[in-house]
């Protein structure tokens, strides 16, 4: 075996391993950038779901704040995702000792609107129900953040 | 929080073709090195390369498979990189076989038959990583019961001045690998349930909370006695990484930075306390210090690696081309050595990354994953991989004093090997399970009634 050959050989493993090493890294990149959004019309689904939701009546428009140090804020709806939270950032800006800076939101998706704690540190409650996941919520209910209570309205 | 992805309309796809492949390269790694040892060594290619190939070839599509039927939303990454570096750190072993006239190689790759039939073995048994949370205390008092495991007389063995090997039917095992991963489960298990009443109520003392006794008690006696029997073993490496996850754990859980500098300084003068009264530890760190004061006798290990390192250069001798042999147990804790020489620095770095990566996989799979449980064991389980590979590389290339650990899936050590492959197949599920779509929440009627049952999985607990 010639020296020049054991040379190559070394040379073409380190190569394979680099190879290696560059194409995980790709995959991790491509996993990060190349998430797909869910298809409308997934398979086995019903049409009917498909079907352009007609705005309803009795869909709430925005929130408000009902009990608290800051009674009466609202945010349009419209907005949405709704952030609440003590940060400048929030749309609704809670002057609450117990609410996180990013505390909660109150997104939609399907034409249902969901209220999802964004890792609170006192937690975000509906009823005696601490969230540990989004949540459904509709015209009423109220969510209790902190000392603070919101809730959606017509 | 990960459930915003659902919400967001961003679905994480299988990946499955891209693991796939790379798992082929990971295999052409594997393969391609035992043939380069073959042709640097005897001057041909090895003549059981097919055998050899076939088998770890077997091995790694019965993972494969495993993990499209059973976990098909998991992690592409982690799977081919273990299995770039077990195919590696085999060719490596055998190299040393070679030089040294022993049969380490055929052992590691029937306990890396073992390690992957438990990798699909945990992977087919345990369908939700939440059930690991009912066994916290169980796999706790386990843990501690396989640590004490070597001291009982008969069963225990003695390996260089540390007692932390049984053997049984003439297999030695070591015991605490295993109560790694046990270990990380209880801290998980109890800091999830604890850790509102851990950052929030007590005493605050200069400037950091410090929790109720009845809040930390139980999982501090736990794991001050598992420390004490890993120093009354003399095993400082593990002593070492239990207590950086231990920290890493309560730090991640409580979200108080105030546990870091407390861990620290109790890190110092415990060192300080383990200077002054073993000998061991004041050799060690004599070594680490000046390992030329005395290259023939104690230094010698450490002065060869060191040699290998710097004669293996950038690119290395060449796989077989080396004297890797010289550095004592090249093949288990040196086994970076052995690479640096023959493979040069090019492959080291490769080889770090690979480990970061494994470790970056993990935290990903918490940062993503729905629920605490889950967030702290894979952030234990990274931690535990992460501080394992400072504390042996640093060792190795004398960055820190050497403490006995092997490297993680290179080594030569099965119950090691086999204990990393669970942690790997652990990790997967997490990441299984934090990727899977959410069920979809949508109403489809506007009468409850004609909505469709849905199946809500209960977090047990």
């Amino acid at each position: 075996m010639s020296e020049l050959t054991l040379f190559l050989v070394r040379i073409a493993f380190l190569a394979i391993l680099w190879i290696f090493v560059l194409s995980a890294i790709s995959v991790i990149r491509s996993d990060m950038f190349g998430a797909r959004v869910p298809t409308p019309a997934a398979p086995g689904k019903q049409p009917r779901a498909a079907k352009p939701q007609a705005p309803r009546r009795g869909q709430p428009s925005h929130v408000a704040v009902v009990q608290g140090v800051n009674t009466g804020i609202t945010a349009d709806l419209a907005q949405a995702p709704v952030l609440i939270g003590r940060g400048n950032d929030a749309a609704i800006r809670l002057d609450d000792d117990y609410v996180s800076t990013r505390h909660a939101r109150i997104v939609s998706s399907g034409g249902q609107w969901y209220v999802e704690d964004l890792g609170s540190t006192n937690g975000t409650y509906l009823g005696s129900q601490r969230l540990t996941q989004p949540v459904p919520v509709g015209l009423g209910s109220q969510i209790r953040i902190g000392k603070t209570i919101v809730e959606l309205r017509k | 929080m990960a459930t915003n992805s659902a919400l967001m309309g961003f679905v994480h796809r299988r990946r499955r073709g891209a693991e796939l492949f790379l798992l082929i390269l990971a295999l052409i790694v594997g393969i391609g090195a035992y043939a380069a040892v073959g042709l640097g060594i005897e001057g041909e290619v090895p003549t059981n390369l097919i055998g050899y190939g076939g088998w770890l070839t077997l091995l790694v599509v019965a993972a494969h498979v495993a993990v499209r039927l059973v976990a098909p939303y998991a992690d592409p990454v982690l799977l081919p990189i273990v299995a770039a570096l077990n195919g590696l750190g085999l060719a490596v072993i055998h190299r040393l076989d070679l030089a040294k006239e022993t049969g380490l190689a055929t052992q590691q790759l029937v306990w890396m038959t073992l390690g992957v039939i438990l990798f699909v073995g945990t992977l087919v048994v345990l369908p939700d990583h939440r059930l690991l949370a009912r066994f916290t205390y169980t796999s706790g008092l386990t843990a501690i019961g396989l640590l004490v495991l070597p001291m009982i007389p008969g069963l225990g063995t003695e390996i260089n001045g540390a007692k932390i090997w049984i053997s049984v039917a003439g297999f030695s095992f070591q015991p605490g690998e295993i109560a790694k991963v046990l270990l990380v489960i209880t801290f998980a298990g109890y800091l999830v349930v604890h850790r509102d009443a851990l950052a929030l109520a007590g005493r605050r003392v200069v400037f950091i909370d410090l929790p109720r006794g009845r809040d930390l008690g139980p999982i501090l006696m736990m794991w001050v006695v598992s420390l004490g029997i890993l120093v009354l073993q003399r095993d400082l490496g593990s002593s070492l990484l239990f207590f950086g996850l231990f920290l890493v754990m309560l730090y991640v859980a409580t979200e108080r930075p105030g546990w870091l500098v407390v861990g620290g300084l109790l890190f110092f003068s415990g060192a300080a306390v383990a200077f002054r009264i073993f000998s061991h530890v004041q050799n060690r760190v004599d070594i680490w210090l000046d390992p030329f004061a005395d290259p023939n006798g104690s230094g010698y290990q450490l002065v060869q690696a060191l040699y290998g390192f710097a004669w293996g250069g950038l690119i290395g001798r060449g796989l077989g081309e080396g004297m890797p042999e010289r550095v004592p147990y090249a093949e288990s804790d040196f086994i970076l050595a052995a690479i640096g020489e023959e493979l040069g620095l090019t492959a080291v770095i490769a080889i770090l990354l690979l480990y970061g990566l494994v470790v970056e996989r993990a935290l990903r799979a918490a940062l993503i994953s729905r629920d605490g449980f889950g967030k702290l064991v894979a952030t234990g389980l990274g931690a535990v991989f992460a501080l394992q590979i400072f504390v042996v590389i640093g060792g190795v290339t004398r960055l820190i004093p050497l403490t006995g650990l092997t490297t993680p899936f290179l080594s030569y050590g099965g119950s090691s090997l086999v204990a990393n492959w669970v942690i790997i197949a652990i990790l997967l599920r997490i990441s299984d399970q934090a990727r899977r779509p959410l069920p979809d929440l949508k109403e489809s009627a506007e009468d409850p009634d004609e909505q469709a049952t849905q199946i809500v999985k209960v977090v047990p607990s």
